[in-house]
C-alpha cells in the first residue's frame, strides 16, 4: 500500500543505537594506548557514517515533529504571529467532530480490508507466478505495472472509469450485471469501498512482488527434500514454504499498515474525501481542515494524532512481531 | 558532537536563508531608492491562467509591458486554480513571497493582509482607481487599496439552446416555479436539466447563496458577512427553498462526485458537451468549456439567464451572486513597477485582450462594449444593472468560516434537510 522502505522501520526500532559503542572482540588484549586510538578511529568513522543521516534525522524529522507538536497548542491561521495559545484544545475539537472520528473509521475499514483482502491475494498470485510457465515473465510485468503508475495517474483514469455511464458500468451491463450497477463515488455507503478496490488495484502488485523476492530466497533444497519424502504440493507449502516467507509476510504488513494509516492521493483525487466525508481519510481530513479551511494549528494537531497512530502502530510491532526478525541486524552491535 | 553538527547545519540553513531573503527583497528596495526608471527589476507574478486562451494573452501583455518598462522584467508563473489557493498562504508566510499574486478581495484579502505581506498601494493607485468603479472597493481593507482587479465575475444560468429548442421552451424561466417545470420538460425529453459539480464544494455553494440572496434584503446579507453571522430566519428559509428545489431531482445522476470543471467529466464539461442543459456558474464558463469540447460552436450554442426569483422572498430579483479576480503586489515587490503592471492590466487596450479570452467581465467598464460571446453580453448587462451585487459568501467572509460554509453547504447536498442547521451554524464553528 505504500512507498515507504522497510529501512524506515528499522529507524526507530528499539535499541537500534543503544549498543554500537561496545568494543569489538580483541580489543580487551591489546595496550590502553591502542585501544584509546582504536576507540577514537572508531567513533571518527561513525561520526563520519552516522552524523550526515543523523542531522538529516533530527531536521527534518523529529524537528518538524516537535515544532508541529508545538503549533497545535495555538489557534493560529497560519499568517499572524503564534499568540493564542490554546492547549489541547485542537484535539478535544478534533475527537469531537464527527467528520474527524470518521475520518479515523474509515482509515482503519481500509487498513483491515487491506489485510485481509489484500494479503492472501497477493501470497495467492505470488505463489502462482513463482511455477515455471510459459507467459511467466509477461503475467509479472502486467501485475506490476500498476504499482508503478503515479497515484495521479490512477485516480484520474479510475473516476473516468467509474464515472455513471463510464467504462465499468457498460462493462458490467454488457456482462448481464446492469442489475448491480451503482454510483460508485456518488453514493455515500459505496464510495469507500470503491476507494479501496482502486488502491487494492494500485497496490497488489506491491504485495506480489514483495512475496515474491522472499519465495526465491527459500532454499530449493528443502523442497525437494520434502518431495522425496512424498509430501503433497500442499503440505510444502503449508509446511515449508509459508513458515519460510514469514519475515517477509510480517514487513508487507508493518508497511501496508503504515501506508494506510497515510493513504492520501488517490482518495484525494478521486473523491476529495466525499461526498460529505463518506470517504475521507485522517490525512484527506487533515488536508481539508488544515490548507483549504488554512486552519493551520488545527490541521497540524491531526497530523500529530496521525503520527501518534503511526508511531503506536510501529512500537508495539516492531516489539513484538518484528523484534525475531530483525535480531542481530539492528537489536546487537555489528562489526 | 552530534550536537555541534546540528547547531552549525542550524546557523548554514539561517545563512542561506538570509542571503536568500536579501535577494528576493534586494529588487524590489533598490529600485525605489534608485531611478525608478532605469534599475533591474523583476517581477514574479502567481496566477491561475494556466490554460489557453488566457494563458497566452498574458504572455503577450507581458511582452507589451515590458517593451514599455524596460527595465522591467516579468516572470509569469501560471497554476492551476485549486492548487494556486492552497499554496498562497505557506507563501505569504515564507521568506520568500511572490511579487505579484492573484486573489479575490474582500474577507479572503483582509486575512492574507494580517501576514504583513501584502504591500499597501494606495499612494500608487489613487490617482486613477476611482475610473474602475464601485466593485473595486472590494478590494480595500481598512480604508486601503491592497489589491486592484483585472476582471469581474457575475453567476447565472448558463444553457443550451439547442436542448432547450428539443425540450420545447421558449423563454428563460423567472421563477422557480418556472424553473422546475422546464426540468420537467428537459426530463421528458431524456435530457438532464441541471449540471452540478459538487465535489469541489464551490458550485454547491453558489445554489446556496443565490437562495439566500433572493430570501434576505441587500442589508441582511452585507451585515451576515461583516458580522460572521447566519442566524437571521431567511437563511434558515433558503435552506427549505434550496430543499424543495433539490427534491424535484434537477440534477445529473451521480452530481456528488462530479467535478466543477478541468476535466471533461465536470459539469462544465457536460454542458459544453451537451449532457445536461444549464448550470449555475459564473461567467468563465464559455472560456472553461470551450477547452472541454470540440464543439466549434458552444459560443453560439450558450445562453444566460439570472437566478430567477424567489416568490415571495425579501431580497432584489435583480441581485446577483459575483466577484473578481484581482492582483495584489507583497512587500517583496519592486514599486512603482508593480502598481504599474496592475494598472496596466485595467488599461481598455489589455482589458480587451482578458475579455476576448472569456476570462470574464472588464474591470474597466470603459471595456464593455468589447464582449464577444453573445451570452456574456447579456450576463454584463445584468451585472450593471443590478442593485447590488453580493460578493460571493466564501469570500466574503474570513477564511476559515468561509470556507467552513462551502464545505457544510457540500455536505448538506449529500442528505439535504429543509432545516439547513448544519450549513447555518458552520461560520459560527471553530
Amino acid at each position: 500500500m505504500t512507498r515507504s522502505t522497510a529501512a524506515d522501520a528499522g529507524l526507530t526500532g528499539p535499541g537500534a543505537a543503544d549498543d554500537i559503542a561496545v568494543p569489538g572482540p580483541g580489543a580487551v588484549r591489546r595496550g590502553g594506548r591502542y585501544r584509546r586510538r582504536r576507540k577514537l578511529r572508531k567513533g571518527t568513522e561513525l561520526t563520519i557514517l552516522l552524523g550526515p543521516g543523523l542531522v538529516l534525522f533530527l531536521g527534518f524529522v523529529l524537528a518538524p515533529i516537535a515544532i508541529g507538536a508545538y503549533y497545535s497548542l495555538y489557534n493560529w491561521d497560519g499568517l499572524g504571529p503564534l499568540t493564542n495559545f490554546t492547549g489541547l484544545h485542537n484535539y478535544k475539537i478534533a475527537f469531537n467532530d464527527p467528520a474527524f472520528v470518521s475520518a479515523i473509521e474509515h482509515t482503519l475499514i481500509l487498513t483491515g480490508l487491506s489485510l485481509a483482502i489484500q494479503g492472501p491475494i497477493a501470497l495467492g498470485i505470488a505463489l502462482l507466478l513463482n511455477r515455471k510457465f510459459p507467459g511467466r515473465t509477461a503475467m509479472r510485468l502486467v501485475i506490476f505495472a500498476p504499482y508503478v503508475l503515479p497515484p495521479a495517474v490512477t485516480a484520474v483514469m479510475w473516476s473516468l472509469l467509474l464515472q455513471p455511464g463510464g467504462l465499468v458500468d457498460q462493462v458490467m451491463k454488457a456482462a448481464g450485471l446492469g442489475g448491480l450497477v451503482q454510483l460508485w463515488l456518488a453514493n455515500l455507503h459505496i464510495v469507500l469501498y470503491s476507494v479501496f478496490a482502486v488502491l487494492t488495484w494500485q497496490y497488489l502488485g506491491f504485495g506480489i512482488i514483495l512475496l515474491l523476492a522472499g519465495l526465491q530466497g527459500i532454499p530449493a533444497e528443502l523442497k525437494e527434500a520434502a518431495a522425496i519424502d512424498g509430501a503433497t504440493a500442499w503440505q510444502t507449502t503449508r509446511q515449508i514454504t509459508l513458515p519460510l516467507l514469514g519475515p517477509t509476510i510480517r514487513i508487507w504488513v508493518f508497511i501496508t499498515v503504515i501506508g494506510s494509516l497515510q493513504v492520501f492521493d488517490v482518495i484525494w483525487l478521486m473523491t476529495q474525501g466525499g461526498p460529505a466525508g463518506a470517504s475521507d481519510s485522517m490525512a484527506t481530513y487533515m488536508y481539508r481542515t488544515g490548507f483549504q479551511n488554512e486552519a493551520f494549528s488545527y490541521g497540524t494537531a491531526i497530523a500529530i494524532i496521525m503520527f501518534l497512530f503511526c508511531f503506536a502502530f510501529a512500537l508495539v510491532y516492531q516489539r513484538f512481531a518484528l523484534r525475531r526478525d530483525t535480531r542481530g541486524a539492528l537489536t546487537r552491535a555489528v562489526g | 558532537m552530534h550536537r555541534k553538527r546540528v547547531v552549525l547545519g542550524v546557523a548554514v540553513a539561517a545563512a542561506a536563508a538570509t542571503v536568500l531573503a536579501a535577494c528576493s527583497s534586494s529588487g524590489g528596495s533598490s529600485s525605489t531608492s534608485t531611478n525608478s526608471s532605469t534599475a533591474k527589476v523583476t517581477l514574479s507574478w502567481w496566477n491561475n491562467a494556466n490554460t489557453q486562451p488566457l494563458l497566452g494573452v498574458f504572455q503577450n501583455v507581458i511582452k507589451q509591458f515590458e517593451a514599455a518598462h524596460p527595465n522591467v522584467t516579468i516572470q509569469n508563473v501560471p497554476m492551476q486554480n485549486e492548487l494556486f489557493k492552497t499554496k498562497i498562504t505557506p507563501a505569504l508566510r515564507g521568506n520568500a513571497p511572490p511579487d505579484i499574486y492573484q486573489q479575490w478581495g474582500s474577507g479572503q484579502q483582509a486575512t492574507q493582509v494580517q501576514s504583513g505581506k501584502v504591500a499597501d498601494i494606495s499612494s500608487e493607485v489613487s490617482s486613477w482607481i476611482s475610473s474602475l468603479g464601485t466593485p473595486a472597493t472590494e478590494w480595500q481593507t481598512n480604508g486601503k487599496w491592497y489589491g486592484v482587479p483585472y476582471d469581474l465575475h457575475v453567476v447565472g444560468f448558463w444553457y443550451r439552446k439547442d436542448l432547450f429548442q428539443q425540450a420545447g421552451i421558449t423563454a428563460a424561466p423567472t421563477t422557480i416555479p418556472q424553473l422546475e417545470s422546464d426540468d420537467a420538460k428537459l426530463r421528458a425529453h431524456g435530457i438532464q436539466p441541471i449540471g452540478l459539480g459538487s465535489k469541489d464544494g464551490w458550485p454547491d455553494a453558489f445554489w446556496w447563496e443565490y437562495f439566500a440572496i433572493r430570501e434576505c434584503s441587500q442589508s441582511t446579507i452585507t451585515s451576515a458577512m461583516s458580522s460572521v453571522n447566519l442566524s437571521a430566519a431567511c437563511f434558515t428559509k433558503a435552506s427549505a427553498d434550496l430543499d424543495a428545489f433539490v427534491k424535484t431531482n434537477p440534477f445529473q445522476t451521480g452530481f456528488l462526485a462530479t467535478p466543477a470543471q478541468s476535466v471533461p467529466n465536470s459539469s462544465v464539461g457536460m454542458l459544453a458537451n451537451g449532457k445536461v442543459a444549464m448550470e449555475l456558474q459564473g461567467d468563465w464558463e464559455p472560456a472553461a468549456g470551450s477547452g472541454l469540447t470540440s464543439d466549434k460552436n458552444f459560443d453560439d450554442q450558450l445562453g444566460w439567464f439570472p437566478f430567477p426569483a424567489v416568490p415571495g422572498g425579501a431580497g432584489d430579483p435583480k441581485a446577483v451572486l459575483g466577484g473578481g479576480d484581482g492582483y495584489s503586489c507583497t512587500t517583496a515587490a519592486a514599486e512603482p513597477a508593480c502598481a504599474q503592471f496592475l494598472q496596466f492590466l485595467t488599461t481598455p487596450a489589455v482589458e480587451k485582450q482578458i475579455i476576448g479570452a472569456g476570462a470574464g467581465l472588464p474591470a474597466n467598464p470603459a471595456a464593455n462594449g468589447d464582449l464577444s460571446v453573445p451570452a456574456e453580453k447579456d450576463a454584463a448587462a445584468a451585472n450593471s444593472a443590478a442593485p447590488y451585487i453580493a460578493e460571493y459568501f466564501d469570500t466574503a467572509l474570513p477564511t476559515t468560516p468561509g470556507q467552513n460554509l462551502d464545505n457544510a453547504v457540500a455536505k448538506w447536498f449529500a442528505s439535504p434537510d429543509a432545516s439547513g442547521s448544519g450549513i447555518t451554524s458552520s461560520v459560527t464553528t471553530p
